[in-house]
This record gives structure tokens, C-alpha cells and sequence, in this order.
């Protein structure tokens, strides 16, 4: 920053007038003049910005950071964070920790507890508590970057020409700021069918965790994991719902787990409604919930059918918040058809002064740590003369469906397009958690898998459990993939007893049914 | 079944024919014979037997001395790991009725825990298990005998029924496998008659009441944490250290949590006697240490926790030369769990320096019946190994506690990362996460190996597990820290350890 120190007066001057800012010559050194505003401005106060952000700050970088959400078409809105604290992951998990009381609820009984007989839920208490807990963070994240002193402008950050952005606050006052540098993190945000009434009258995530009213009967459009997720906590609150799904569930995973998970909801009483697609949302009466009439045309056929619900959810995908922050004045690329950036292994993008990281990543993961993890390491290689890049292989992620689903790695389909069918090994095993047995229920749901590259002293290619506190077993596990952890590894390791972990380490080629005292039996 | 198997035995059983076959042929019945059937034993048994290999067990559980007796399976199985994270899955869900309603739930507190539908529950789920390890001796064709199994000679064993009758084992190897019972402390007067252990505490048919758990073992603690759970009065008295063995600074955190969540302890104190009130209570007297005083109170039930024994006598192991520590009365083993026998082997809680846990216990006993009969060479490697205390809030670790890390490499040497977090369910549920707590000990030069994890909150166990992988294969701090975390888990906390213990730094976790 020194030479900004030489250039402050002569640029600020520039950019009064409004002038383009040439490169400079002094003292034999060609020159960018940054007397910018800032040294890093970030569009989009997610995970993946303020992480960004206030790495930067560290480094004592002058960084602006700015926010805004524009309203769902139902008109909800909310505050600092990104998707993952106000209608992503923290809700979500919050929500289907109400519906796993739910199950223990019903569980204590057989643990001897004794409570009234009917135990009903409140859809408003819930709510309330967890929009609360987001406020409270809303007002961290504030607070935290008042105090790295990272200045931050709840407004719309659009690019308007090189080095520049536009913001404009809600009641429409614009300003513009110049940076050296520049990351976008904008993410994304739920889609939209494109058929008559889904403005209107249908949901997304985007609405549902602070919805002032219990959804009731609900029809859940998608199978993506944000759908499956949202339908199985709905239905372990009491709620009587309905999943619609195009073609196959979660997309990307390793489908024979999809199958199982699928197969557990529909146990549990969420309906499948299967190749299918709505095609026209109605309202039948209006209300906190309403009624609406759903009208879904077959994907194999003309068959057409109708139902009514309360309220229709959308999961069928999200999609980048790219085109409408002013890339095209600037020349970043975006990939036409999704949407999405494309960046190299250091979240460069074509225009070298700009960067991007987090869900509008072509080709990249879209989650909170991945985000974090790239914003961090990005910064520490821009100011801090790091080296490490952000390694998207081996990923860890969990699915918080009603059975949790941890996976790293590959899933099996990919692993045996990889690597050959003849050099992919697959362990697996049943298992019934120990605290499942006294409730007896869900014998033999549960279920470990773990794929191993023949041809590289079966090291563990792919890992996928689904059961209890999925998350908290996979994450030790994804930390041993990293450490490039092979089967005969897993083997020598001791189990912790009693745990459902340990039957990670117990998986077979034959499969088979492992209970929670270690024995192998009742096979398949 | 068992009846078809106790006929056969009647004719080959008889003492002297068994004895003049083997005098005879020179042969032993048996390949293998393992005493003990807990969770060392029957996997020994059976790994044996897939190799074909012609294998008998001697199991039989002396009743305890309130009269506490079970089935197959051995400690972990009837008093130990099941029954024990059955009742601390009871304790869990009060605090899951009490996070209920601020999630939502409709639910009219207080509520009321009826032990018996508990135990019963519990008890019944136990004897499925019994029976599941039945059928499996008998699926794999090792031959089960329900009998107290003594040495007669280095290749007999005289296995004695409950009611007397005596049958007579002859096998090529030998694999003693008895683990330990819980001891009681003699000099105290009406200990052993008025106190139970945790051999009896897991079959109570009415609820304990009040409860003094005397011991600062893990057993203890656990013990007392669901008795606490679940509603009921409990105090534990501790001479010395919680935990000894384990992290001190989070054995300290565990029983402060445990104060916190209502139960009571009364510090270096120790009894000095119990006496049967005629109210039928206990009244127990004790001495505190730190003021010199001597105080008492009454309580229903006294449970000691204060260390287990294994029981080495009445096998007759003097006879046949099997060398035992004379302080423990535990059995010396080399690298391949042999005795100083040879073809007598020892595996599990009975051996001397291993640690007390089931699936090391499994993992010996299948390794030695691979080395047996399976050509293999593998050696049980007891470094490393995970383990979970089952406290309210639970505590998990691998590897080396800080202190032995310092004492090993001197504190120079080491570099610990450590975290106060607080789990997200905790949040809505306005739970206290004080002692939510993790650090990870590491050497601090070069590559930065970790040599040793600690957990303590939700779920530790299914948090150590994978990790206790990534160290056995050697795993570093910076590779640790390019895993990436899963949001939202208490486990992503330790892929984003990042604050040493040296720098002072407030190592609590704030937001994402």
C-alpha cells in the first residue's frame, strides 16, 4: 500500500472527474494507481464473502463488504449472512432437530418416561426460536465485522465499468466505490417452475423457515437434497406431505443411498408422487395456509392428475445470482446456460482483479466450508503471500434427511465409471444403532459402505454412511480419506463400542447385518 | 438345542473316558478352547472356528453377591457397554423432553422416568443379545459349554456346572479370556453386604432412589450421570482424581458439567462404613479429607465403582504355570497375547497393561485366532485406540493426554489446539455449552503429528471414530486443516482448530 500512499491525492482527483485511470509511470515502475476506495470490495455477505472479508481485514486491508437480499416473490427478506445462516443450513438443521425430538419423544416412552399422551407441535414456538437464534447471529456477523473493521453497506453491489461498483441501498440511493480487487460471492437462489400461479402462491426455502404460519398438508416439489430435507422434517413435525419428483432423488449422490433414503421417508410416511411434473398452481381459498390446487402432467405420458394442499414448496434447484450485477460492464464471464462462473485453481476469473468463490462456482461444490475454506485461502494468497489453494476433492458433506446421510468421496456409480467395475471394492454392512433397539424400530436401515480403488492398495475412495448423527461420523472419516487411508487401514483400527462409527470400520464384502453388540447375523 | 447338546454330553462328558482318550491318542479333543464367553472369547471362538477348526467354549457367570447373574456375552454384553448406554440413551432423552419444548413440543413438564419399564426394557433387549450369541456358537459349530472352567493340567481344563457335575476339556490351545468383576472395598464394614457394583445396578427390577456411587472410575461417573438423568437423587465420593488415566483438564470438565447437570459429589472423601437403618436405608458414614471431619448420610442404594479384579484364582493358573502380576492378579502376556505357557493364550480385560475395552478385546481375540490357524502374523497394535466415556456430556479421545504428551516430549515439544464450541442444537434449546470443549495435541516440530484427540459434547464417539483412523495412519495438523468442515456438526469444529493453548488466545467459537 505503499505506492497507494504516493497515488492518493493524484487518483482521487481521477476518479472525481470521473476519469479512466491509466497506468502510471514513476521512478521506472509501471504502476496501477490504486488510490481505489478499497482494496477489496465483496459482493454478498454469505459464508464464503464474510469469510473473505474479514481475512482481508486481517492483513489490514480496507475492505467494503456489501449485502442485500432481494424480497422471495412472497416478499420475505432477511439480514447478514448469506443463505447457509438464514435459510439454509442452520435452519434446516434446526428443523429437522425438532422433528428428530419428535422421534425421541416418541422413544422415551419405551426409555420410561411418562408425559401426556398427545404431545402436539407448534409450528409458531419452533419458528419463532429459530428466527430468533438467526437474529442473534444476523447481529454477530455485524458485529464482527464492526469490529475486524471490514465497512459494510446493506446495498445492491452491481459492477458499472473497470474497478467500479454501483451500490444502491433500499430506498434506491446509489453510490459508487472502486477497488483494487474484487470478490463476488452473490450465491444463489431457489428457482422457479415457469408455470401459471408458482409466483404467486408456491414457496421456496427461501420463505419457509420463517413462515408465520404452519404449512400444514404440503406438497414438496423436487428431489434435490434441500427437497428431501425440507419433506422429512415437515413430516416428523406431523405434517402430512408429499414429495413430486421428476426423475431420480439427489441427483449427484450415490444413488443406491438415494434409494434407501427415499424408501425410509416413504416408510415414514411421506408420500412419493414419481415422474411427475406441475404444470399449474392455483389458489382455492386464501389463508394462512390457503388451499391450493396443484395440477402435475406425467413425464412418460399425457396422464395428468390434480391434488390439494396447503402450500406447495419448490426445491428444484437454485441458480446463480450472476446476471444482474453488471459482469457483462466489466467482461467476467459466466457460463450462459447456468449461469456460473468459471474460475481457476486460485478463484480467479477471466478478469484478473476479479475473483469468485462459493455457490456461483462453475463445476465446484456448493457448501458453507467449501466457501469459507476458498475466501480464506484465497485472501491469505493475495495478501498474506500464501501459497495453499482450496482443495475441492474429498469433500465431506451431509444430508439431513429424517436417516442422515454422510458421504466423501466418490459415490459408487462414479467409482466404477472411474476406476472399472473390476477394480472397485465394496464394503458394506446393515446396522441398527443401540438406541434404536429398545424402541425397537427401523431394525436394519441403517447402512455403511466404503469403496476402495483395487488397483491402489484398495485405498478408500468413497465413503457413505446413513444413520444416526451421519455428519459426526463422517467428518473424522473424511479426515482419514485426506490422509489417504486404505482398507487394510480401516481394518486395524479399533472400533469405538458402542457407537454406530464403529460399524464403519466393520464392513464386509458380503455386507450383512450388523447389530450393536458387534454381532454379525440374521443375514439379508 | 441346548438340551440336544446336553445329552451328547452326558456320554462324552464323563471325566475319566475323556482323560483315557487323550492318554490313548495323544490327542486333545479340542483345537482350541477359550474360557470366558464375553466379547474377547467368543470372537476368538469364533474366528477360530472358520478355519474349520474344532473349538469349545467354557463360559459361566458367578453370581455377584446380591445374587446378580446372566447370560452369554460377558461384561460389555450383560453389565457393561449395552445396558450401560441403554440407560444413558434414557438419561439423554430428559434433556431431549426438556429441548422439546422450546422446539415446539407441546409437552407438559414435569415428566415422570418409571425405572422398571426401563430396566425391563433394557434387560429384555440383553437376553435377545444372549441369545444372539448363542445362535451363532452354535451356527458356527463351537461347541458351548455353560460351566466354570478350572486347570487340571497345562492341556486340561475341568469345567464344573452349576449344579456340580463335572466335565473335562482337553484342547491344543487354550485362550483364557474371564475378564474382571467389579471390586468391592473389604475394609469397609457392610460394604459387600449392604452396597451393589455395577454387576447388579443394570438388573435392578425397582429404581435405586437415592444413590451414593462410591469411585471416580469412568464406571462411576457414568453411573452416576444417567442415575442423575433420569431423575433421580445421586452423589458420587471420590478419594482422589476423576478419571485417573485420562486428560485431566477434561476430566475436570466432565465432572463440572455433571455438577452442573445435578449431580452431587463429595471430594476427597472416602466411606468408612454402611449400616442398614430400620427404615431399610443405608446410612454410610465417610471421612473428608480436606476438613478432617467425619459426616454421614442415608441413601437407598451404595454402589461401588471403585476398580475391577479379575478373577485369576479359581482358575487354578499356579498349577499349570501361567505367570499373573501378584499386585493385579492380571495375566503377563507377550506382543502375542501368550502366557508364559506357550499354547496358553490371554486376551482382553484379564491380561496385564492393555486396556480394559471390548473391541480391542475383539479385535486380539479374532488376531489370535488368525495367528493360530489362519498363517498370519499380525500383531494387535494397542496404540492408538478410541474410546468414549458416557457421561451426560460424553468425552471421547485418542491418543496421548496432554500430560503424557508433555511427559513424553516435554511441553516445548508439543503444541496444543484446543476450542470452546457451542453445538447448534444447543441454541434453540438454551443449553449451557460450557464445557463443550476440544483440543488436539500435537508434536510442534516439522510435520506437526498429532498425538492425541479429546472431545468432549454430543455424540464424542461418533466424532472420534474416523478421526482415531486418520491418527492411527499418522495423520498431521496441516493435513487436518485442508479436510474440510461439515456444516453443521460439533465434529467440523476440529477441522478448524486453529487457537494454541501458548498464545493465550480466547479459544471460544463464535458463528460460522
Amino acid at each position: 500500500t505503499s505506492c497507494s500512499l504516493i497515488l492518493l491525492v493524484f487518483s482521487v482527483q481521477a476518479h472525481k472527474e470521473g476519469k479512466p485511470q491509466k497506468l502510471l509511470e514513476m521512478n521506472g515502475y509501471t504502476l496501477v494507481p490504486h488510490s481505489y476506495d478499497y482494496d477489496l470490495i465483496v459482493i454478498g455477505g454469505g459464508s464464503g464473502g464474510l469469510a473473505a472479508a474479514k481475512e482481508a481485514a486481517k492483513y489490514e486491508k480496507k475492505v467494503l463488504v456489501l449485502d442485500f437480499v432481494p424480497p422471495t416473490p412472497l416478499g420475505n427478506s432477511w439480514g447478514l449472512g448469506g443463505t447457509c445462516v438464514n435459510v439454509g443450513c442452520i435452519p434446516k438443521k434446526l428443523m429437522h432437530q425438532a422433528a428428530l425430538l419428535g422421534q425421541a419423544l416418541q422413544d422415551s416412552r419405551k426409555f420410561g418416561w411418562q408425559f401426556t399422551e398427545e404431545v402436539k407441535h407448534n409450528w409458531m414456538t419452533m419458528t419463532e426460536s429459530v428466527q430468533n437464534y438467526i437474529g442473534s447471529l444476523n447481529w454477530g456477523y455485524r458485529v464482527a465485522l464492526r469490529e475486524k473493521k471490514v465497512t459494510y453497506e446493506n446495498a445492491y453491489g452491481e459492477f458499472v465499468g473497470p474497478h467500479t461498483v454501483k451500490a444502491t441501498n433500499k430506498r434506491g440511493v446509489e453510490k459508487l466505490y472502486t477497488a483494487e480487487r474484487f470478490l463476488i460471492a452473490t450465491g444463489e437462489r431457489p428457482r422457479y417452475l415457469g408455470i401459471p400461479g408458482d409466483k404467486e402462491y408456491c414457496i421456496s426455502s427461501d420463505d419457509l423457515f420463517s413462515l408465520p404460519y404452519c404449512p400444514g398438508k404440503t406438497l414438496v416439489v423436487g428431489a434435490s437434497y434441500v427437497a428431501l430435507e425440507c419433506a422429512g422434517f415437515l413430516a416428523g413435525l406431523g405434517l402430512d406431505v408429499t414429495v413430486m419428483v421428476r426423475s431420480i432423488l439427489l441427483r449427484g449422490f450415490d444413488q443406491d443411498i438415494a434409494n434407501k433414503i427415499g424408501a425410509y421417508m416413504e416408510e415414514h410416511g411421506i408420500n412419493f408422487i414419481r415422474e411427475f411434473v406441475p404444470i399449474k398452481v392455483e389458489q382455492v381459498e386464501e389463508g394462512t395456509p390457503g388451499r391450493l390446487k396443484v395440477t402435475a402432467k406425467s413425464t412418460k405420458g399425457t396422464q395428468i392428475i390434480e391434488g390439494e394442499y396447503n402450500t406447495v414448496l419448490l426445491a428444484i434447484g437454485r441458480d446463480a445470482c450472476t446476471r444482474k450485477i453488471g459482469l457483462d460492464k466489466v467482461g467476467v464471464k459466466i457460463n450462459e446456460k447456468t449461469g456460473k462462473i468459471p474460475v481457476n485453481d486460485e478463484e480467479q476469473t477471466n478478469v484478473p482483479y476479479i475473483y469468485a468463490v462459493g455457490d456461483i462456482l462453475q463445476d465446484k461444490l456448493e457448501l458453507t466450508p467449501v466457501a469459507i475454506r476458498a475466501g480464506r485461502l484465497l485472501v491469505q494468497r493475495l495478501y498474506a503471500g500464501a501459497t495453499s489453494k482450496c482443495d475441492y476433492v474429498n469433500v465431506p458433506t451431509t444430508v439431513f434427511t429424517p436417516l442422515e446421510y454422510g458421504a466423501c468421496g466418490y459415490s459408487e456409480e462414479t467409482a466404477v465409471e472411474k476406476f472399472g467395475e473390476e477394480n472397485v471394492e465394496v464394503y458394506h454392512s446393515h446396522f441398527w444403532p443401540l438406541e434404536w433397539t429398545v424402541p425397537s424400530r427401523d431394525n436394519n436401515k441403517c447402512y455403511a459402505k466404503i469403496i476402495c480403488n483395487i488397483q491402489d492398495n484398495e485405498r478408500v475412495i468413497g465413503f457413505h454412511v446413513l444413520g444416526p448423527n451421519a455428519g459426526e461420523v463422517t467428518q473424522g472419516f473424511a479426515a482419514a480419506i485426506k490422509c489417504g487411508i486404505t482398507k487394510e487401514q480401516l481394518d486395524s483400527t479399533i472400533g469405538i463400542h458402542p457407537v454406530c462409527a464403529e460399524v464403519c470400520i466393520h464392513t464386509s464384502r458380503e455386507g450383512g447385518i450388523v447389530n450393536s453388540s458387534g454381532i454379525l447375523a440374521y443375514a439379508v | 438345542m441346548a438340551a440336544l447338546w446336553q445329552r451328547r454330553e452326558r456320554v462324552l462328558g464323563v471325566a475319566g473316558l475323556c482323560r483315557t482318550a487323550r492318554g490313548l491318542s495323544g490327542k486333545n479333543e479340542y483345537d482350541l478352547l477359550v474360557i470366558g464367553g464375553g466379547s474377547g472369547g467368543l470372537a476368538c471362538a469364533k474366528e477360530a472356528a472358520r478355519f474349520g477348526r474344532k473349538v469349545a467354549v467354557l463360559d459361566y457367570v458367578e453370581p455377584s453377591p446380591q445374587g446378580t447373574k446372566w447370560g452369554l456375552g460377558g461384561t460389555c454384553v450383560n453389565v457393561g457397554c449395552i445396558p450401560k448406554k441403554l440407560m444413558h440413551q434414557a438419561a439423554l432423552l430428559r434433556s431431549a423432553l426438556k429441548d422439546a419444548q422450546h422446539y415446539g413440543w407441546n409437552i407438559a413438564q414435569p415428566v415422570h422416568h418409571t425405572w422398571s419399564v426401563m430396566a425391563q426394557a433394557v434387560q429384555n433387549y440383553v437376553k435377545s443379545l444372549n441369545w444372539g450369541h448363542r445362535v451363532q456358537l452354535q451356527d458356527k459349530k463351537v461347541k458351548y459349554f455353560n460351566m466354570k472352567g478350572r486347570f487340571s493340567d497345562p492341556y486340561t481344563v475341568r469345567g464344573l456346572t452349576k449344579a456340580g457335575k463335572e466335565t473335562i476339556v482337553t484342547a491344543e490351545n487354550i485362550v483364557i479370556a474371564t475378564g474382571g468383576r467389579p471390586k468391592y472395598p473389604t475394609q469397609v464394614a457392610g460394604a459387600l453386604e449392604y452396597g451393589i457394583t455395577s454387576d447388579d445396578l443394570f438388573w435392578l427390577k425397582e429404581s435405586p432412589g437415592k444413590t451414593l456411587v462410591v469411585g471416580a472410575s469412568y464406571v462411576s461417573l457414568e453411573c452416576a450421570g444417567f442415575l442423575t438423568g433420569i431423575g433421580l437423587d445421586t452423589t458420587v465420593m471420590m478419594r482422589s482424581i476423576p478419571l485417573r488415566g485420562f486428560d485431566q483438564q477434561m476430566a475436570s470438565l466432565v465432572t463440572e458439567h455433571m455438577e452442573s447437570y445435578g449431580t452431587k459429589f463429595l471430594k476427597r472423601c472416602f466411606p468408612t462404613k454402611v449400616e442398614k437403618l430400620e427404615s431399610n436405608r443405608l446410612q454410610v458414614t465417610w471421612k473428608n479429607t480436606d476438613l478432617g471431619t467425619e459426616e454421614t448420610d442415608s441413601f437407598d442404594t451404595v454402589m461401588w465403582a471403585v476398580g475391577r479384579a479379575p478373577d485369576t484364582e479359581t482358575l487354578n493358573l499356579k498349577t499349570v504355570g501361567v505367570k499373573t502380576n501378584s499386585e493385579t492378579g492380571k495375566i503377563i502376556v507377550d506382543a502375542s497375547e501368550a502366557t508364559s505357557v506357550p499354547h496358553i493364550y490371554a486376551v482382553g480385560d484379564i491380561t496385564e497393561g492393555r486396556p480394559e475395552l471390548t473391541p480391542t478385546a475383539i479385535a486380539a481375540g479374532k488376531l489370535l485366532a488368525q495367528r493360530l490357524f489362519g498363517q498370519s502374523s499380525e500383531l494387535m497394535d494397542y496404540d492408538n485406540v478410541p474410546t468414549t466415556v458416557f457421561t451426560p456430556l460424553e468425552y471421547g479421545c485418542v491418543g496421548l493426554s496432554e500430560e503424557a504428551a508433555v511427559q513424553c516430549y516435554g511441553s516445548d515439544n508439543i503444541e496444543v489446539y484446543h476450542a470452546y464450541y457451542k453445538p447448534l442444537e444447543f441454541t434453540v434449546a438454551e443449553r449451557d455449552a460450557t464445557q463443550c470443549y476440544m483440543k488436539m495435541v500435537c508434536l510442534r516440530e516439522r510435520d506437526q503429528r498429532i498425538l492425541g484427540l479429546h472431545f468432549i459434547g454430543p455424540n464424542a464417539g461418533e466424532v472420534i471414530q474416523g478421526f482415531a483412523l486418520g491418527i492411527k495412519c499418522g495423520a498431521t495438523y496441516p493435513q487436518l486443516m485442508k479436510t474440510i468442515g461439515i456444516h453443521p456438526t460439533c465434529a467440523e469444529e476440529i477441522t478448524k482448530l486453529h487457537i494454541t493453548k501458548r498464545s493465550g488466545l480466547d479459544a471460544t467459537v463464535t458463528g460460522c
